[in-house]
């Protein structure tokens, strides 16, 4: 199976990955999936609590490909955002703009679930 | 070196250029066919197709009216456990199998059970070879039939065919081996082994594709089989259709290049694949053979890379042509079946990859591939989020995944 050329720039230059302190309070982790099913998302986002904006983001990604892109387009689009605007990232914009097949739709999803996971976790933890 | 570099004999092989050269006029100038029995092109056509017949029967320590040709593998196992189920059936309605074996040998029983016949799937020790006690156990007075392939084509692992072959002739069974991976590159007997049945293929041991062929033991005892195909009565019978000339040269040819080579080239098989091994594991952490070292295939060599996924692994290395146990690809997810029969877990089937080298591989291929694995391993455990959970002491089997 070709990949796209966009998740293959992903997959050889990805973009933010690493991790952030996950007992900062401004700091929210989502870790999605399952390693038996072959891909776990890890998906950090560092928040400065008096503009709600994210400042960082960060992820790492076990599985495929098309999952290390998704997640890592992610972080790209994650900095910059509200909190709110990153939770109307929807899966099918990754597939878009990654040109992700149907068979590798579940990544888009997983990065969509993870990027919920480290926002409600940032939620919890500063008590909105 | 030339990129890509091929990597993955357990799925094909090219044609050795002098299996090609035999073939060639067998198209062309020598096109006759073998049952034409009243003249000159018939004749030729005959000529070599008797002599591929005792070419393969050489490799493989039978006689040359032993052999049938097929079309391949595929159609040998068919041929071998449909044949013998059906003309065994009023004897019994038992098989049994292992649940290692290619989907050639697998599908073929699920097709039979629907039928109502019994079928045992024998479990894999964690090594990847069956249980001779466990074999002893399942044979009731209804089995009539032993399919154990001789060679796993994943993992490499060769199972213990004498032993098998000696408890099913104790036992009365007949006893059917799927030896694609095997003939050519180990020795195989079917005199000594007490082997009944045994397939083999054209295309994986530097012949062309589209041809196989089937051993059928003619004495001691002497095996029927119900054709599966039938029309003209070719092959006594037991395979209908004009046999493929150059395709059964080729194949010939291939088993006589293998029998004369097959000691100096296991012996460079070996060499390659242990070097391969030791580089890899001596970079690498975390890395676990798949199936036993002990009896395998010289040229085998299936490694999970613990906290990789394999497709990503493929995608790092696209320079090399080698196979993953991982099928991130298809709808339901499942890794290699084979992996998972020998009790790895699912993460760790996901992680594999498989190295099959062959004979037109170099020391200097070997060398690149080694370096070029670890470089990307250690790439993608920077990314893994489990190699860092790892790193921090946290047992990854008491995490609570979030399964999707």
């Amino acid at each position: 199976m070709a990949y796209s050329d966009k998740v293959l720039d992903h997959y050889n230059n990805p973009r933010n990955v690493g991790s952030l302190d996950k007992a900062d309070p401004t700091v929210g982790t989502g870790m999605v999936g399952a390693p038996e099913c072959g891909d776990v998302m890890k998906l950090q986002v560092k928040v400065n609590p008096s503009t709600g904006i994210i400042e960082e983001a960060k992820f790492k990604t076990f599985g495929c490909g098309s999952a290390i892109a998704s997640s890592s387009l992610a972080t790209e689009w994650l900095r910059g955002k509200t909190v709110d605007e990153a939770l109307a990232i929807k899966n099918t914009d990754i597939v878009n703009e990654l040109s992700l097949p149907p068979v590798k739709i579940h990544c888009s999803v997983l990065a969509e679930d993870a990027i919920k996971a480290a926002i409600d976790d940032y939620k919890k933890k500063s008590g909105n | 070196m030339k990129f890509p570099i091929y990597m993955d004999y357990h799925a094909t092989t090219p044609v050795d250029p002098r299996v090609f050269e035999a073939m060639k006029p067998y198209f062309t100038e020598l096109f006759g066919n073998p049952a034409s029995r009243n003249h000159s092109f018939g004749w030729a056509a005959e000529d070599a197709v008797e002599k591929g017949r005792k070419q393969i029967a050489s490799l493989i320590g039978a006689n040359s009216k032993e052999i049938v040709f097929t079309s391949g593998a595929t159609e040998s196992n068919n041929l071998a456990i449909k044949g013998v189920a059906q003309m065994y059936a009023e004897r019994g309605n038992h098989i049994i199998t292992a649940a290692t074996e290619h989907k050639a040998t697998l599908d073929t029983c699920k097709h039979l059970e629907k039928e109502g016949f019994r079928v045992t799937y024998l479990a894999v020790q964690a090594n990847g070879l069956i249980d001779l006690n466990q074999l002893r156990e399942a044979i009731t007075d209804k089995t009539i039939l032993i399919s154990i392939m001789y060679a796993n084509n994943e993992i490499g692992v060769v199972q213990p065919i004498a032993e098998i072959g000696k408890l099913a002739k104790e036992r009365g069974v007949l006893f059917h081996t799927d030896a694609v991976q095997a003939a050519g590159k180990i020795p195989v007997n079917v005199i000594a082994d007490n082997i009944d049945l045994l397939s083999i293929s054209g295309h994986k041991i530097y012949g062309p594709k589209g041809v196989g062929a089937l051993y059928v033991r003619r004495k001691g005892p002497r095996v029927q089989l119900t054709a599966q195909i039938d029309g003209g009565g070719h092959e006594r019978g037991m395979r209908s259709g004009t046999l493929n000339v150059p395709g059964i040269v080729g194949l010939g040819e291939a088993c006589a290049i293998a029998q004369a080579e097959m000691a100096e080239e296991s012996k460079r098989m070996a060499y390659l694949r242990d070097k391969l091994k030791d580089r890899l594991l001596g970079a690498l952490d975390e890395c676990y053979i798949n199936g036993t070292m002990e009896s395998r295939l010289p040229n085998n060599l299936n490694i999970s890379f613990a906290f990789v996924e394999g497709e990503s692994l493929l995608m790092g290395i696209n320079d090399i042509a080698v196979s993953s146990g991982s099928a991130c690809t298809s709808a339901t997810l499942e890794p290699s079946y084979v992996l998972k029969a020998l009790g790895a877990g699912d993460d760790l089937a996901h992680s594999s990859i498989r190295f099959g080298i062959g004979r037109f591989n170099t020391e200097e291929e070997v060398d690149y591939v080694a370096g070029k694995v670890i470089d990307v391993v250690q790439k993608l455990r920077e990314l893994s989020p489990l190699y860092e959970m790892h790193k921090e002491g946290i047992d990854l089997t008491k995490v609570q995944w979030t399964a999707h």
